[in-house]
């Protein structure tokens, strides 16, 4: 291992284990962002409504829905795993459409095109140079396909024409997972946008194979589902999305993973200890970019998840066009605990729905 | 008489079992039709206080509707609704937004259903509604009076030298006051036509004002004319004083929701213009009154019939606003001003008949032109 990078990672480690032992020594009181029974109150004795009141009112129903966004931040499907006589790990996932009605903010109902009934659909998570195999059913009205970002053959492309799944039928797509990186999937069937924005989208994640990149052989383990490395890591998948209700080519609420204010009501609970990765992915429709800022804190930015190395460094907002991606790592080791937020920085975003948080415990 | 009843009844009977049958049945199934409920929500009031901002919304679907989410200015904003829940066809309820809304600013609400479609309203200008209090009162009754009763009055003061005018100068002078009924009908017709878009649909706000607008006018006339013959002197000068009346309780409206809805240099302007453009008013309700010898009580009674119902409208603006009621009030008085341009212009009639000479004469004309003209050049202080 190079010297220099084993004392560096001694001197970082030290200073964060410091920062910890320091942190432990105030008293709770000392975080004003805890929330306490003391201070969610006015002086006057009334509540103060979360954000000043700038907030969606009521919950979705999850279990009508079939889904929880909350679930979507963590469920990664990894697929049936077997092995090829070529040594190869197979991965096979089954996907199916449901065109079926969403709530996608309280008491809004949308009648969303959805893979496997959720919006965003599965997140297909699986190592760089699995064999994918994924078998695609279509029992709905509409023509859909099942478009893969990566690296493929034309024939393997699900665009019209090249493994279109019309009505009552099934089509299967197979391919080598490459490169690895922070991915999606959506369909490509015409019209293109109504497709979309109707919920046919979700994360394809390829982990690099630590194997065959000897030079960043641990941070290549760290992104690895399943290792010790990665178990250490607190990884969550964001898709920031949108909904366009009355049709008429605007969004009117915005989200990650659907449920507008989701987190921001009930907020991403993240231990102060591990590191924090989250794989972004934008799909909202009808707008340019999409955005992500972090409150309080800075992060590593890698664009497309396709390098080992942050193409950005120590940023706190990034912005993303539709369909780009990427992974951003950060910690709150040195942080006071509390609530942190983070939203799209496009204030229209924020407050159509695009409004989450962190909240950082012990 | 057994046997005309049950003709009553039977067609009635199998009126409602039709209908019962279409509804049970559903025959729309066959063409393949799954009409989505038609959604409609007007905002009747608008209140701005400390609390934030409240709306009395009304829903006029063709199902029940419910009110999923609010945005102001483009932020879901958190809400309460009394009464909550669902809101069937044409109920109405308050909503309550703690929104710290800025003054003098616009602001924008956008009312989300559960299927998504939305409903937008528009606030001008923000600044507090004017509670109800006494001062309050009493401040929009002295604007009444400004636009109402002061014009009026003033035009009156025009009586004596009515007096000494000849057959051709009666003759001016009624046709001058039938140009300005017309304009007046004109305006108050466009008037209750606008506000009747401002309305909930269900109650067909354009065709009510139509519909009152003949209804009362033939109301008005059939009264008027109860004795046999049209009304002259006193009785005319008095139905001319109700048709003048109504229209100023529409002036009365205008100015008091402008004042509310916090268009305070629109609101003055009004009162200006109000009060310009109606002194000819005082002295068409005069003019009948020539050949008679009214008492001095006769003039009040006429003041307060015609200039009064400004400062009742000036309160309804200001306080208890609704498009649909206003809209109502202003066909009435287009039926009433009709009414009156009716029987003045038979009043014409009859004097150019007894001096003479023909109803439409080169002065008649001029009269009836002058006072379009006057009415629509004292127009351009108030319209915008």
């Amino acid at each position: 291992m190079d010297l220099s990078l084993k004392r560096r990672s001694l001197i970082g480690g030290g200073i964060l284990g410091f920062g910890t032992l320091l942190s432990k020594l105030l008293p709770s009181s000392a975080f004003a962002q805890t929330p306490t029974s003391a201070d969610t109150s006015t002086p006057s004795g009334h509540s103060v409504p979360v954000h000043g009141g700038s907030m969606t009112m009521g919950d979705v129903d999850n279990s009508r829905n079939g889904f929880d966004p909350q679930n979507i931040l963590t469920d990664w499907e990894v697929g049936k795993v077997s092995q090829l006589p070529n040594g190869k790990t197979l991965r096979e996932f089954e996907i199916s459409i449901a065109e079926q009605e969403v709530e996608i903010a309280p008491g809004v109902v949308y009648p969303a095109w959805t893979y496997n009934g959720r919006v965003p659909g599965p997140t297909l998570r699986v190592t760089e140079g699995d064999r994918v195999r994924i078998r695609f059913k279509n029992p709905g009205v509409h023509p859909h396909t099942l478009h893969f970002h990566g690296i493929h053959s034309a024939r393997q492309d699900g665009v019209p024409g090249t493994l279109e799944a019309f009505p009552e039928q099934e089509v299967v797509y197979e391919f080598d997972a490459k490169p690895f990186g922070c991915h999606l999937y959506h369909c490509h069937s015409a019209p293109f946008k109504r497709h979309l924005h109707k919920g046919l989208y979700g994360a394809f994640i390829i982990d690099p194979d630590p194997k065959q990149h000897p030079d960043q052989q641990e941070k290549a383990q760290s992104r690895l589902l399943g290792s010790p490395q990665n178990a250490k890591w607190q990884e969550f998948l964001m898709v920031m999305n949108a909904f366009d209700t009355n049709f008429d080519e605007e969004n009117e609420f915005y989200a990650v993973n659907t449920i507008p204010h989701e987190f921001m009501k009930r907020p991403i609970q993240i231990e102060r200890d591990r590191p924090v990765r989250v794989y972004l992915i934008n799909v909202t429709e009808f707008d340019p970019i999409n955005s992500f800022h972090l409150h309080g804190n800075f992060f590593d930015y890698y664009d497309h998840g396709t390098t080992l190395i942050p193409t950005l460094r120590t940023v706190d907002t990034i912005m993303q066009c539709q369909a780009q991606r990427g992974i951003l790592e950060f910690t709150f080791q040195k942080h006071e605990l509390g609530i942190y937020m983070f939203h799209a920085h496009q204030s229209e975003f924020l407050e159509l729905g695009w409004m989450s948080a962190f909240e950082v415990v012990a | 008489m057994r046997k005309t009843l049950l003709w009553i009844i039977l067609p009635l009977v199998a009126l409602a079992l039709a209908i019962g049958v279409f509804l049970s049945s559903n025959p729309l199934e066959p063409l393949g039709v799954s009409a989505p409920p038609i959604e409609k929500l007007t905002v009747e009031r608008t209140l701005l206080g400390d609390q934030g901002i409240s709306l009395l919304v009304r829903t006029s679907g063709s199902e029940p509707m419910q009110i999923a989410q609010i945005q102001v200015d483009g932020a879901y904003w958190q809400f309460t609704q009394t009464p909550p829940g669902e809101l069937p066809r044409l109920q109405t309820a308050w909503i309550k937004l703690p929104y710290p809304w800025v003054r003098d600013e616009a602001h924008h609400i956008r009312f989300i259903t559960d299927t998504g479609i939305g409903f937008d309203h528009e606030i001008a200008v923000a600044v507090p509604t004017p509670q109800f209090s006494l001062i309050r009162i009493l401040a929009y009754a002295l604007l009444g009076l400004y636009i109402g009763v002061m014009p009026v009055t003033l035009g009156m003061l025009f009586y004596p030298a009515l007096k000494q005018l000849g057959g051709q100068g009666m003759k001016f002078i009624l046709a001058l006051t039938v140009g300005m009924l017309a304009f007046l009908l004109v305006d108050t017709l466009e008037e209750g036509l606008e506000l009747a878009t401002k309305s909930a649909s269900a109650f067909s706000a354009s065709a009510l004002v139509w519909l009152v607008a003949i209804t009362s006018f033939l109301a008005i006339f059939a009264i008027g004319r109860q004795g046999g013959k049209s009304p002259e002197g006193k009785a005319l000068a008095s139905y001319l004083a109700l048709g003048i009346g109504w229209h100023n309780l529409g002036e009365g409206l205008a100015v008091g929701t402008a004042f509310a809805a916090g268009e305070a240099a629109l609101g003055s302007l009004l009162v200006v213009g109000f009060t310009l453009h109606n002194i000819t008013e005082g002295i068409g309700i005069a003019a009948p009154l020539v050949d008679a010898r009214p008492k001095f009580t006769t003039f009040l009674s006429l003041i307060a019939l015609a200039g009064l119902p400004a400062v009742i409208g000036t309160w309804i603006g200001a306080f208890t606003f609704s498009p649909h009621w206003a809209a109502v009030f202003l066909g009435i008085g287009v039926g009433a001003i009709l009414q009156v341009m009716v029987e003045v212009g038979a009043y014409l009639i009859r004097t150019a008949h007894r001096s003479g000479s023909n109803w439409l004469s080169t002065v008649s004309l001029i009269g009836f032109s002058l006072g379009l003209a006057i009415m629509y050049g004292t127009a351009l202080l108030v319209n915008f």
